[in-house]
């Protein structure tokens, strides 16, 4: 690693990149604290008016955000933990374990990747209309719940972290499997599970492709749905749209600001390995 | 005593048995739930397009050989969806990783506070598609959005960024830019700090700026993962859905009322869900896949030259 100093024009080219990214935020919650009349104005206002309270709450009836958000959090929570299990189990095999087809197994996994999700969206829609999932969470869920990036991403970093001798060590005292993994496996991919888990559930909560099409009815949508709802009005109320926004990039948001730098972390981490 | 070797022998058989199998118990998750909403659909797509499909009733499926693909070969909005989607890759992808490289760069030098820089730029990537799409429609509005507003600080007209052809498909690409910009570059700087400094320190001694090095050693050090994060980039834009679709407003999938910033992926969705033909827009995503194929065999041809030489 290089280590040159940073000059002054750094941090203020920094700066500004800073100020560019958080900006359309900052403005989002400004919009949602105004009201329709005041956005319909030049200049646009820069800070923050007295309607916040209403607007969330209008946004929250409007576009049942309330039952959105449980629906949002409810999928990425189980797509996020599904993943991370099912990715660490695989992994370890595909990292530790010896069995007969192992690379050919390996190589399809890593080859799903390159798939485009588009090809197989009509079928899916035929597959989940036959079973009557069709505005059904699982629609969501399930589909989403093993991920080929999780599994080479946990068998890279199993590969590195986990020594093999540990992995002996435990089959001599004539633990099994199931035990080596709750025991050695698991403890040692935590630092690992909790990055992916982050990572999967920051794409959960904003899938917005499948969602769309699974969950046409409006019946049970997640927020990402919910907020394409809330703009179809005929005068719509670009005060109570910002609202709604803003409620569903919250929770994500403070999930960044307790984890940023673990995440930061890890899509550097595997930036480097894959 | 026998007792007891019996159940040692017991144990070992399952021990054994254990060994062998539960490798595959495993890999089972992934490979069965990939299976089902993974493998098969993705089989049952080139089925399906071979076939008249309506939404109405998936069931009833005639068989109408190529006349899906052939149709499309004569169908202009097609041919108008793929244009848009390949400018607005090119608007979206090439911007947005030359200013992932810079901004790597610069997040590269030991810096205060490095850790707030990197988590405020990649803020972007935990806002949906949603979310980012309603606030640029207003940002980018024509009357009062503040894009046109701080254009108009500097003499420059309104434009009607919904609208036009170019100026829509800016903004839409503007949108992409904002999302991924730093996740990119939260990439590149993985890849810099992984550039051996010996290599850094061997250019100084040749007498090279610092901006030579960053010509000269930084990126050629970079190109694998530059090429990766164009392949990503590439797959990404030719999916591109979520924000032509909202950047409409009310409008539905049309892509603006001339169709101007509609790309293949929204074009599948209006086919399919829209009009309701299923069989179209499985041969519509046949011929995006085809097009990735394409352009990677192409990159690989470039690549395979480029190392001939």
């Amino acid at each position: 690693m290089r280590a040159l100093k940073a000059g002054r024009l750094t941090y203020v080219v920094l700066g500004l990149f800073t100020l560019g990214s958080l900006f359309p935020l900052v403005w989002t919650a400004i919009a949602a604290s105004r009201n329709n009349t005041r956005l319909a104005q030049t200049p646009p206002p820069f800070w923050f008016g007295g309607n916040l309270g209403r607007n969330l709450s209008v946004a929250w009836t409007d576009a049942n955000m309330g039952t959105a958000l449980l629906n949002t959090a409810v999928v990425a929570g189980t797509v996020a933990a599904g993943t991370v299990v099912f990715s660490t189990l695989a992994g370890f095999a595909f990292a530790r374990l010896r069995f007969r087809g192992q690379r050919l197994l390996l190589v399809l996994v890593v080859g799903t990747m390159l798939v485009p999700p588009q090809l197989s969206v009509v079928p899916l829609y035929m597959l989940i209309a036959e079973l009557s999932w069709t505005d059904h969470l699982q629609a969501v869920v399930l589909p989403a719940l093993v991920s080929a990036f999780g599994v080479f991403f946990m068998r890279q970093y199993l590969a590195q972290a986990l020594p093999a001798e540990l992995v002996e060590a435990a089959r001599v005292d004539g633990a099994s499997s199931l035990r080596v993994v709750w025991h050695v496996v698991f403890p040692v991919a935590r630092p690992a599970m909790a990055v992916l888990g982050m990572l999967t559930f920051v794409m959960a909560w904003n899938d917005f492709f499948w969602p769309v099409i699974a969950l046409t009815q409006n019946g049970s949508p997640t927020v990402q749905v919910a907020l394409t709802g809330l703009g179809r009005g005929y005068i719509p109320d670009q005060s109570v749209i910002m609202a709604g926004a803003l409620l569903g990039t919250l929770p994500l948001l403070l999930v960044f600001v307790l984890f940023g730098r673990q995440i930061v972390g890890g899509i550097m981490q595997g930036a480097v390995k894959g | 005593m026998r007792a007891g070797s019996r159940s040692q022998a017991w144990r070992s058989r399952r021990y054994r048995w254990d060994l062998r199998w539960s490798p595959y118990a495993f890999v089972a998750p992934f490979f069965l739930f990939f299976g089902a909403f993974g493998l098969f659909p993705l089989l049952y797509t080139g089925w399906a397009a071979l076939h008249q499909v309506e939404l109405t009733d998936p069931d009833a499926m005639t068989w109408v050989g190529a006349r899906n693909f052939t149709r499309l070969l004569s169908d202009e909005f097609f041919w108008n969806a793929l244009r848009n989607t390949v400018t607005i890759g090119l608007l979206s992808t090439v911007p947005q990783l030359l200013i992932a490289l810079g901004l790597a760069h610069l997040l590269n030098y030991r810096l205060r506070g490095s850790a707030f820089f990197r988590v405020a730029v990649l803020t972007p990537y935990a806002t949906s598609v949603a979310a980012a799409t309603l606030v640029f429609v207003l940002l980018f509005g024509r009357d009062y959005g503040m894009v046109n507003w701080v254009l108009g600080l500097v003499g420059i007209d309104a434009v009607d960024w919904q609208n036009g052809t170019l100026s829509s498909q800016l903004a839409v690409s503007a949108i992409v830019v904002w999302r991924w910009t730093g996740y990119n570059a939260l990439i590149y700087l993985a890849a810099m700090q992984a550039v051996p400094p010996e290599l850094y320190e061997s250019a100084e001694l040749d007498g090279a700026s610092r901006f030579q090095q960053f010509l000269h050693v930084t990126i050629p050090s970079l190109r694998p993962t530059i090429l990766f994060t164009c392949v990503v980039s590439t797959i990404g834009a030719t999916q591109l859905f979520g924000e032509p679709l909202l950047f409409n407003g009310g409008g539905g999938a049309t892509g603006g009322a001339d169709h101007q910033f509609q790309t293949l992926g929204l074009y599948l969705y209006e086919q399919g869900w829209v009009n309701l033909h299923l069989g179209r827009a499985s041969a519509i995503a046949w011929a995006m896949f085809l097009i990735l194929v394409l352009v990677g065999g192409a990159v690989r041809l470039l690549r395979g030259r480029g190392e001939g030489r």
